[in-house]
């Protein structure tokens, strides 16, 4: 079986700590890093799209009714989507602690 | 064996890059570059190497254009020298920690400021921690042999370590020597294609230098430092092929006239030349002196050094560089930390000499025994002393 990465000894490691999993970094969760989270008020969306362009973090994606929405497993929450979406959909809202 | 031609040093190391076909060289032309790249630009230019020369617009992007080229497995080769080797630094160790198995020919120069390009290994020493395979060259015929191991030292799978050959600035890379010359079919002979084990490549991705963080960095240190310090024995073992195929032997501790020697000078580099003629000399003179040279600065040779050192009471190690503010020149500071654990350890003196180009004469070797043995006489305790500087 697998070992967990926080398992692994260095005589576990790869020459040169080559990663041969493609996209193992879809494993990595980047959203503890976030202060503030998107909310959404999809009832101004037009379904432009510009968020999902403009998020560094490839994050957005269209949910089933068409709304572009972010994953918060990855969203670090930098508010760019928030700054670029011309109709005021989206607002950063504080994380709870 | 070869021919034996009188060749420029710097040209010899570009021939060796020749004979070991290299795919791809990357380097900043301009000052304080030296001919070796400008040689091997003529020869890909001329069509006598089939490589990509990549000219860049600094040695740090050699350095950068060295690593994606080592990640695809090209064999691929770089030069620079002092303040070049200082800009590449932070890439160093993207090399190494990588497991690239890049070639870079050194040519060890003074470090700015003042400014002085002459020869000096203050360059070298400032780069040691960086995770490099650190090989030093006496003369020429060294630099063209060593710089065809090391490509094979680098790209040997137990290995996959980049590797620097140095050469002393002016004091070799400048001078005509006359050098042997294996043919091409004894060159690949010993040197088998380069086979990294897990290349970039768009069917079977990979990704290499991702990051690490505190939960896995250590054991990838401690998986580099493993790496490292086991490459020796196989840097020994393809030193001994070599030998065996060239018939000139090199080994980690270079021993000169040792046997008997109460007294051993020790040097690194172009000096070991000028010392041996200067322990030949007071060998005549009833002296017992002897020399110890050392070839391999890392991964450090603790074994083979106590060895060297055996039962002499007095060890006179000169650097050619110096740690402001530290324990003495490098090379010192290293041995005396090298032989703590010896149960009968010699008295260990330090001289910095030789700095940004000064010459240091036969007579000023026989000097800095005499001075040496002075100093351990007295019993006087010193860090070093800075030999030929005017109080």
């Amino acid at each position: 079986m697998k070992k967990n990465e926080s398992e692994l000894t260095w005589k576990d490691l790869e020459v040169g700590c080559i990663v041969t999993e493609p996209g193992s970094s879809r494993e990595y969760c980047t959203g503890d890093w976030r202060s503030q989270k998107p909310a959404y008020d999809f009832t101004r969306c037009i379904k432009c799209g510009l968020c999902q362009i403009y998020c560094p973090e490839g994050c957005i994606r269209q949910n089933a009714d068409g709304y572009f929405q972010a994953n918060l497993f990855w969203c670090k929450g930098c508010g760019i989507c928030h700054r670029e979406c011309p109709t005021g959909v989206i607002s950063m809202v504080d994380e709870e602690a | 064996m070869g021919k034996r031609v009188g060749m420029e040093v710097s040209l010899a190391i570009a021939e060796a890059v020749r004979m070991a076909n290299a795919d791809v060289i990357a380097a900043y032309p301009i000052t304080p570059q030296t001919h070796i790249v400008e040689r091997i630009a003529e020869l890909v230019a001329n069509g006598d190497l089939d490589a990509e020369y990549i000219p860049v617009e600094s040695e740090h992007s050699a350095m950068s254009a060295c690593l994606g080229s080592a990640a695809i497995g090209a064999r691929t080769f770089t030069a620079t020298a002092g303040q070049g080797l200082e800009l590449m630094h932070e890439v160093l160790y993207v090399a190494s920690a990588m497991r690239l198995p890049i070639i870079m020919a050194v040519a060890n120069r003074a470090l700015s400021s003042p400014l002085n390009v002459w020869g000096d290994q203050s360059d070298m020493m400032a780069v040691r921690d960086t995770g490099w395979i650190q090989i030093i060259c006496e003369n020429g015929q060294e630099a063209f042999d060593l710089t065809l191991c090391a490509f094979r030292i680098a790209e040997d799978q137990r290995v996959l370590l980049p590797v620097m050959v140095h050469v002393d600035g002016f004091y070799l890379t400048h001078v005509v020597e006359p050098i042997e010359f294996p043919s091409q079919d004894e060159v690949n002979g010993y040197l088998p294609p380069l086979k990294y084990p897990l290349p970039l490549n768009p069917d079977k991705p990979v990704t290499m230098g991702a990051f690490a963080p505190p939960f896995i960095y250590t054991e990838a240190k401690k998986a580099q430092e493993v790496n490292i310090r086991t490459s020796k024995k196989v840097i020994l073992e393809h030193w001994d092929e070599f030998g065996k195929a060239f018939g000139r032997y090199y080994h980690p501790v270079e021993k000169y006239r040792t046997e008997g020697a109460q007294t051993l000078l020790l040097t690194l580099g172009s000096f070991g030349e000028t010392a041996m003629t200067a322990v030949d000399k007071m060998r005549t003179e009833g002296k017992d002196v002897g020399l110890l040279k050392l070839r391999l600065w890392r991964p450090f040779p603790f074994e083979e050094l106590n060895e060297a050192v055996g039962n002499a009471q007095t060890l006179i190690v000169v650097d050619r560089a110096l740690s402001f503010g530290g324990p003495g020149g490098p090379a010192y500071s290293e041995i005396r930390s090298a032989l703590y654990s010896k149960k009968i350890r010699p008295n260990i003196v330090g001289f910095v000499a030789g700095l940004g180009g000064r010459d240091i004469t036969v007579d000023e070797f026989a000097e800095m025994v005499k001075r040496g043995l002075e100093i351990t006489n007295t019993g006087a305790e010193k860090e070093y002393e800075m030999f030929g500087v005017r109080e």
